[in-house]
């Protein structure tokens, strides 16, 4: 679906979580590592309970988290401590937190606070042993320039990461508090995002600034990205938990499709006088004798209840893989219940004689809709009265929600927008006053700009202008630095494409190039230099190294079966061509192409296709003007 | 510029090297000497008042401390079936909020707002409370405890089936042995407190008040302190009033039966009041199986003296100067000060000054007949404290010495089992 950004009138920011590479944590002096979840030493179990702000109100979000009456189980490590546990107070605020939280704030040409003050938001999902997380503004007021216009940045933030939610069974959710209390800021920029691309590439140039401090955390979920988008007509949006940034324009996109068909849903329930009956009916009866295992599975408890008017919406696709019932679902699924309509019944082992049952329970026509869950009455009813509110809601506008992005690019309900009621004073922090002289002499020492460094590379390493402007800019920059110090026989230009251009490629593969590690690119560059193998399998073990992080490169390269030796591919090429002088000289010039097949049986993925072919061709030239 | 007060919605523009930020919130209080406001985002940030221009853009009451009334019944409709519970409140984490002049947590709760954060209290009984006090448990004073057993007793006696007090941590073992001491009760008095505050959605602080509760309305006649038996929210131990003592500064279950086994259990495993359920482990005494009786009175002039090697023993004088009427003696092992004190030791006894001989091993019994020193002390005349804990064995000379200052009287009364605190035989695998 093409995008007219201007009519629909988009709206986005982003907010930035990037965790900082500190040697302790923000409020103790455990590490910062994150450690196997078999090491965990012991458990404890919680509940968390909605309490009021310093204002005297509760948060929506808290409250609505706390309907769910959730058993949070933790897991703690050698490495952890009574402060995640919640059970001793805070130490004081990590200054080498702040201080790095400083540098990435003037970067970001922002505008210090004169006296940080520790907030406690409230989060009752579990995620944070207290029930809140710690958080400090730092910064407001900052810029970054892109190509589509100025983005101002809002605010950052330095805040506790979570703890990591690793099961959930049933009631029970299961969290490991190895990373809870890893230091984070948290990067708002104002709502001045217009398209989507502009979206990623904000992304992009924030994490850019944020590594070229050297001084955060790299790998797979050390930054994630939260999206706000509206649009007019719509509604503020926050999707949350994106970890790669391929997907922010996706993701984008389909918000934007998103709220476009609920406005259309919501005309054409206006339209068709659709309603809500909040009769809830006790349906297990019919299912007596179900085969179907999602209900026996839940003690043959069927409730429902009826939307009339609303056949064939629940089945509307509304974002890719998700139809308005998905939207629903998540709202059951809240309660640890699934959810079935109507518009997608029989299935799910339910027979079209169940299905007409319960229609006929409701006195439902064809126009109508049947919503059921199965649970026990309480959970059930609890679950069916979260859905109609819903529903109702959708006959109205498009609420304003926290989603959970999806692998997909779509999302999925995960809470109401919390408010400013969920913050009041972490008391057991005392404020920290930021020194004028600290931050001048943080101001002193900022890394330095892309300009700057473009022309260093341009007279150190050589390079012509386009590749010093790409690697500059490029998040791999220092990366490159240290593989040219390190091997210095190295081309700069070979070492510029792999970082820029064929980590692209990949990615334009679909290869989950985010997965490799400095070290990755350290060793095969090493290998490299020691001439290991042939710089034509570089992709190859890239690709490799990202299916297995673990393997160490020499390893991948005898796994692969790459052949370092270029003159032992040309002589199994000129083997193979010699015994083909007479098929050379039948077909001429055209017996290249036969031959590569036969050639590439024997090479595929060990060295580049390209260079076969040039080497192939060649030889075969060499028979053919040999005669 | 006009004066800014606390809740004004002020703007700031401050000059900065990159042009000029403005800071738009409502005015908080703060002990800091720069301007602390809280931004619709809901944070807070301090600026110095120095190259900054500050404007008042609305003046409204926000922060108005509601004063709310003390005592009453708090449950408008009486559910006949459910026993009448009084919550008396001292003040202490359990009850406490942030307090906005220091930015502390300081205890301002009232019952009120015990009832309307626990509601669930109002299932398990008819709920009436009274505050008593409003202060941190360190700020507890021997007179306070006398006051406290009155309002208990007066309670009980108005037809309170159950006593829930709430109560600081910090000095709650001391208060229990108090009431211990100085309430005979037919029902049960349950103190309890939290050890995470009350604004946390993870504070102990319901799970607490709600095993308490049901404790409150249980056959158990006794001072007793329910509080979290571990670290997960899964049960609460009862522990008799004065064998037991806060072993951790900070954890849940920083509450410990010392030389005893808690009397019993509630499990609260499914977060739900109709599921909880009491195990008890040992006897204890029945609702109604004593007559109500008060012993307020106390002698407050009591010490308690924490020994430590080549400890001067003018120590000892200095408190005998200060006209104290009572000497508990934190010791050493089996109950051992220096050679050097015990002339002081006998000259106290000698001047009618009873001293209690405690262990600061805190886990064990007091002996003084294996050691030279400890046969030294008991030619002296030193009154061994058993098993008692040295903060239960102070409470209970100050209420004994209130009784009575007969020497002979004293000692009998010091080695007698009053309230559950000697338990006479010890036994491996105390430490529960």
């Amino acid at each position: 679906m093409e995008i007219d950004y201007h009519k629909i009138g988009l709206k986005a920011g982003l907010e930035i979580h990037q965790q900082l590479d500190t040697g302790t944590k923000l409020f103790c002096k455990c590490p910062t590592t994150l450690i196997d979840k078999k090491e965990s030493r012991f458990s404890f179990n919680r509940y968390l309970r909605a309490s009021k702000s310093e204002m005297g109100e509760v948060d929506e979000a808290a409250r609505e988290e706390e309907k769910y009456s959730r058993t949070f189980i933790y897991k703690g490590y050698d490495s952890t401590c009574l402060v995640e546990n919640d059970e001793e107070p805070p130490r004081e605020l990590n200054r080498e937190a702040i201080d790095i939280s400083l540098e990435v704030a003037l970067l970001l040409n922002m505008n210090p606070g004169d006296e940080i003050h520790t907030m406690r938001k409230i989060v009752i999902d579990g995620s944070n042993t207290c029930g809140f997380q710690r958080t400090a503004l730092l910064a407001t007021d900052g810029r970054i320039e892109t190509e589509e216009g100025l983005v101002r940045v809002d605010s950052l933030c330095l805040e506790e990461d979570a703890a990591q939610k690793i099961e959930t069974e049933g009631n029970a959710v299961g969290y490991s508090l190895d990373r809870l209390g890893i230091p984070l800021v948290e990067i708002g920029t104002a709502p001045d995002i217009r398209t989507a691309e502009q979206a990623r590439k904000v992304a992009e140039q924030l994490g850019m600034i944020l590594r070229s401090t050297g001084k955060v955390k790299r790998g797979l979920g050390t930054i994630r990205q939260d999206i706000n988008v509206s649009i007019e007509g719509g509604a503020r949006v926050e999707i949350k938990g994106v970890q790669n940034l391929r997907l922010i324009g996706e993701i984008v996109k389909n918000e934007i499709v998103r709220q476009l068909k609920l406005i259309e849903l919501k005309d054409a329930l206006n339209k068709r006088a659709a309603r809500v009956e909040h009769r809830i009916e006790d349906l297990s009866k019919i299912f007596d004798a179900t085969s179907s295992r999602v209900i026996k599975k839940a003690g043959g408890n069927v409730f429902g209840v009826c939307l009339r008017g609303f056949s064939g919406i629940l089945g509307t696709e509304i974002q890719p893989g998700r139809r308005f019932g998905s939207e629903l679902a998540d709202f059951a699924t809240k309660y640890g219940v699934g959810l079935m309509h109507t518009d997608e019944l029989p299935a799910y082992g339910i027979t079209e004689e169940e299905v007409e049952r319960m229609k006929r329970t409701f006195d439902a026509t064809e126009d109508d809709a049947v919503v059921v869950v199965a649970a026990e009455r309480e959970r059930a009813e609890e679950a069916l009265k979260a859905v109609l509110r819903r529903v109702e809601g959708a006959m109205r506008a498009i609420p304003e929600e926290t989603r959970r992005a999806l692998p997909n690019g779509s999302s999925a309900y995960m809470r109401p927008l919390p408010g400013a009621a969920r913050m009041y004073p972490e008391t057991d922090v005392p404020p920290v006053e930021i020194d004028e002289e600290r931050l001048k002499e943080i101001n002193s020492k900022l890394p330095e700009t892309f300009e700057h460094r473009k022309t260093r590379y341009k007279e150190k390493f050589g390079l012509n202008d386009e590749l010093a402007d790409k690697i500059s800019r490029n998040v791999n920059f220092s990366l490159f630095e240290r593989v040219m110090d390190s091997y210095e026989n190295l081309p700069a230009t070979l070492v510029v494409r792999t970082l820029t251009d064929t980590l692209a490629e990949l990615m334009q593969e679909g290869i989950e190039v985010e997965k490799l590690e400095d070290r990755h690119f350290v060793d095969t560059f090493e290998q490299l230099a020691s001439n290991a193998f042939a710089k034509e399998a570089i992709p190859a073990i890239l690709k490799f190294l990202v299916n297995q992080p673990e393997t160490s490169v020499d390893k991948a390269i005898e796994e692969i079966g790459l052949i370092a030796d270029m003159e032992a591919v040309e002589k199994l090429i000129a083997d193979i061509v010699n015994s083909k002088t007479d098929f050379i000289h039948a077909k001429g010039a055209r017996a290249v192409g036969p031959l590569m097949g036969v050639v590439m049986k024997e090479l595929r993925g060990k060295v580049d296709g390209k260079v076969i072919s040039k080497i192939l061709e060649e030889k075969v030239k060499e028979v053919l003007e040999d005669g | 510029m006009m004066e800014i007060r606390e809740g004004d919605r002020i703007r700031i523009k401050k000059e900065t090297d990159s042009g000029v930020v403005v800071y738009e919130g409502i005015v908080m209080p703060t002990a800091s000497r720069n301007i602390v406001i809280k931004l619709d985002s809901g944070y807070n940030i301090g600026i110095r008042p120095g190259n900054a221009e500050v404007e008042v853009i609305d003046r409204e009451e926000v922060l108005t401390d509601e004063k709310k009334e003390r005592g009453g019944v708090l449950n408008k409709t009486r559910k006949e079936d459910l026993p009448i519970l009084a919550i008396l409140s001292t003040g202490g984490t359990i009850a406490s909020k942030v307090d906005y002049r220091t930015g502390a947590v300081s205890p301002q709760f009232s019952t009120e707002d015990i009832l309307e954060a626990i509601p669930e209290l109002g299932e398990i009984g008819n709920i009436r409370g009274k505050v008593i006090y409003s202060i941190l448990s360190e700020n507890m004073r021997a007179e306070y405890w006398s006051k406290l057993a009155a309002e208990v007793y007066n309670e009980i006696k108005n037809g309170a089936e159950g006593i829930i007090v709430t109560h600081g941590t910090d000095t709650m073992g001391y208060t229990a042995a108090a009431l211990s001491f100085m309430v005979q009760t037919p029902v049960p008095v349950v103190l309890v407190g939290s050890q995470r505050s009350a604004d946390r959605p993870s504070s102990d602080a319901a799970m607490n008040a709600i095993c308490a509760a049901k404790v409150a309305c249980s056959d158990l006649a006794e001072v007793v302190v329910v509080m979290h038996g571990s670290t997960s929210d899964e049960f609460c131990f009862i522990h008799r009033g004065t064998k037991v003592r806060k072993m951790h500064t900070s954890a849940r279950d920083a509450f410990q039966p010392i030389n005893d086994i808690p009397i019993g259990k509630v499990y609260y495993d499914t977060n739900d009041i109709e599921k909880i359920r009491l195990e008890f482990f040992s006897a204890y005494m029945k609702r109604g199986e004593k007559e109500l009786e008060l012993r307020a009175k106390l002698e407050e002039k009591c010490c308690l003296i924490k020994f430590y090697p080549g400890a001067d023993p003018a120590i000892l004088e200095l408190f005998i100067a200060q006209g104290y009427k009572g000497i508990v003696l934190e010791g050493t092992g089996l109950g051992h000060v220096s050679a050097e004190w015990i002339p002081g030791v006998a000259s106290a006894i000698k001047r009618g000054i009873p001293v209690v001989m405690t262990s600061q091993c805190i886990y064990g019994t007091i002996c003084d007949r294996v050691y030279d020193t400890g046969r030294d002390l008991l030619h002296a005349g030193i009154i061994e404290g058993e098993d008692m804990l040295p903060e239960t064995a102070l409470v209970k000379l100050m209420c004994v010495l209130g009784q009575t200052t007969d020497m002979e009287e004293v000692r009998r009364l010091m080695h007698e089992n009053i309230a559950g605190e000697i338990k006479g035989r010890s036994m491996k695998g105390c430490i529960f």
